[in-house]
């Protein structure tokens, strides 16, 4: 049972209430997820980039998980729009995200990172789908994204402790 | 921190209608129960009952006349054996490390089952740094425990066996009679304990009949005040203390008896066990309102735990599938609803409700389970209010998910 108590700010309640940006794209240049519903926090983005100046047109999200991971999600896909895909990838941290929604009890930091970790993926995808990686761009993982493939790893290693299916289940 | 819990608790202004099922975490404390208190508090029998003045001998007639009756609804043999306690988690620690200790030239083993609530479990694993080992016995889909594997742990090593009466995630109502006949034929010595504190006032329970050596109950989850419970001790079972101080009117747990506290707590069983059938069955009633009309305004739901007779009449845990447990419970908070969810979202590793990993649920599954449990101070009409909102906030929670997830 989840016993810490969670007072979440005004500005992440209201995203929670009201996300801006929500729902699938069927326009989107790329799709990245992160996360696992195992977890329980799983992130969706959408993005429309404009292929000549890879500025983000667009974003959009859907996600599973709490408050705070539904509040993230969304700022995320408001701070990004109008940015290049450069400038998104320098100045996107989760730090920078905990920030903007103005602040996060310290148990919810990861879900700033998971949604910082979708957002980086999806840009890296644009780029390998294209065959073209920036100078930019390093090659190594960031810590989000590395953050975001550790949590997935791990929902497989939990997925193995559920006991067999026919043995359990109705 | 403190002003966000301002700002949320205006977001709830304008509720025309509240509904609290979240019993299992904390209760409502009904006005006849709190009158049945206050007077204790500066009227009468407000000294310490092991003094010699008026005070003191009134605080002791109310304490032994409430020692009395909850050994009369436990079936309990003589008064002594009962110890009134803050609370359950301070009796199943009693109950575990004081046995442990008393019988620890016996034997090192304790078993329990893997269901066993967190103030059983962590204590029982805790005793592991003073040389005990722990054999936690596995359950089926439903929360019945394997018997045949109940017996295979018990070994001569084996000193005390525990194992909720009734568990309280999934209102699972064990065969404990068959259990303690399954310990004691193996080997007479050790001693059973039951967590019964969602067995009493919800099912027949009787120390005697079912054979236990200890037995825990706790007030709040009967609709007493919280910060208060008791253990079960059957005469002639030698238990350790496990805390020091000035001993009073027990032996087991020393400090000034609680009295306006120990009054709730005797008024609340009063009141239990008065119409107790007519209680049950109003409880049950209700309940299976609440799961009906969910099961057939949603889809995608699992009932989690066993259905009919093998189920505490107030128990309806459901797993509501593609959303997740936190973000549900703040949006039927918003609503006026209040229940809690086995999702564990609080901490980076992510654990759920031990109790619906047991039975075989998903991960996904236990996130997005949702417990209510209902009492007879509830009416139709809220739940009524409940079938209306409840099913509009998982809607807006799946829209979110949307297609995230989904194989």
């Amino acid at each position: 049972m989840s016993r810490i108590p969670l007072p979440y700010n005004p500005k992440v309640m209201d995203l929670f209430r009201n996300p801006k940006n929500l729902g699938k794209m069927e326009d989107a240049t790329v799709i990245a997820v992160a996360g696992n519903p195992a977890c329980g926090d799983m992130i969706t983005f959408y993005l429309k980039i404009n292929e000549q100046t890879q500025i983000i047109e667009k974003a959009q999200f859907e996600s599973y998980g709490c408050a705070a991971n539904i509040a993230t999600s969304s700022i995320v896909t408001e701070m990004i729009k109008g940015l290049t895909l450069e400038a998104t990838w320098d100045s996107i941290t989760w730090q920078k995200v905990t920030e903007e929604i103005g602040g996060l009890p310290s148990v919810k930091f990861h879900c700033g990172v998971l949604a910082v970790g979708a957002l980086k993926r999806a840009i890296r995808k644009y780029f390998d789908d294209r065959g073209s990686e920036p100078a930019w761009m390093p090659k190594e993982n960031t810590f989000e994204e590395k953050q975001a493939l550790e949590e997935e790893e791990l929902a497989k290693t939990l997925s193995k402790r559920v006991k067999p299916e026919e043995e359990k289940s109705p | 921190m403190v002003e966000n819990v301002k700002d949320l608790l205006k977001l709830h202004e304008g509720i025309t209608h509240q509904v609290y099922l979240d019993n299992e975490n904390s209760s409502i404390v009904p006005q006849e129960v709190v009158d049945a208190m206050l007077p204790y508090f500066n009227k009468i029998a407000y000294g310490n009952p092991t003094l010699t003045h008026k005070p003191g001998w009134e605080a002791f007639e109310v304490i032994m006349n409430c020692f009395q009756k909850i050994s009369k609804y436990l079936g309990a043999k003589i008064l002594e054996e009962i110890t009134f306690t803050p609370g359950e988690s301070e009796a199943n620690n009693l109950a575990i490390m004081g046995s442990c200790f008393a019988q620890k030239e016996k034997g090192k083993k304790i078993v329990i089952s893997e269901i066993e609530p967190i103030n059983v479990l962590q204590v029982a694993e805790m005793m592991q740094k003073f040389g005990f080992t722990v054999t936690k016995v596995p359950v089926d889909r439903d929360g019945f425990l394997n018997m045949e594997k109940l017996q295979a742990a018990i070994d001569k090593e084996t000193i005390l066996v525990s194992v909720a009466a009734v568990n309280n995630e999934l209102g699972t109502i064990q065969n404990i009679k068959e259990a303690v006949q399954i310990a004691k034929d193996k080997n007479s010595q050790i001693l059973f304990h039951t967590d019964a504190t969602d067995a009493y006032g919800r099912i027949p329970f009787n120390v005697q009949d079912l054979n236990v050596d200890l037995a825990t109950i706790s007030s709040y989850k009967i609709q007493g005040p919280r910060g208060i419970g008791a253990l079960y001790l059957r005469e002639g079972v030698n238990l350790d203390r496990i805390i020091e101080g000035q001993i009073g009117t027990q032996r087991l747990w020393p400090g000034i008896e609680n009295t306006p506290s120990i009054v709730g707590f005797t008024k609340a069983s009063e009141l239990a066990f008065e119409n107790f059938e007519v209680n049950i069955t109003k409880m049950g009633y209700l309940r299976d309102k609440l799961v009906d009309g969910i099961f057939s305004e949603l889809t995608d739901l699992r009932f989690n735990g066993p259905k009919g007779e093998k189920r505490s009449p107030d128990n309806a845990n459901i797993s509501i599938l593609r959303a997740e447990g936190e973000a549900l419970t703040i949006e039927l908070s918003l609503k006026g609803v209040y229940l809690s969810s086995g999702s564990a979202c609080s901490r980076r590793l992510l654990q759920p409700s031990h109790v619906l990993v047991a039975i075989g649920r998903r991960f996904e599954e236990a996130h997005g389970s949702v417990l209510m449990k209902t009492t007879r101070y509830l009416t139709e009409e809220d739940i009524a209010y409940v079938l209306k909102v409840l099913p509009e906030a998982v809607n807006r929670i799946r829209r979110i998910v949307g297609s995230t997830g989904v194989e």
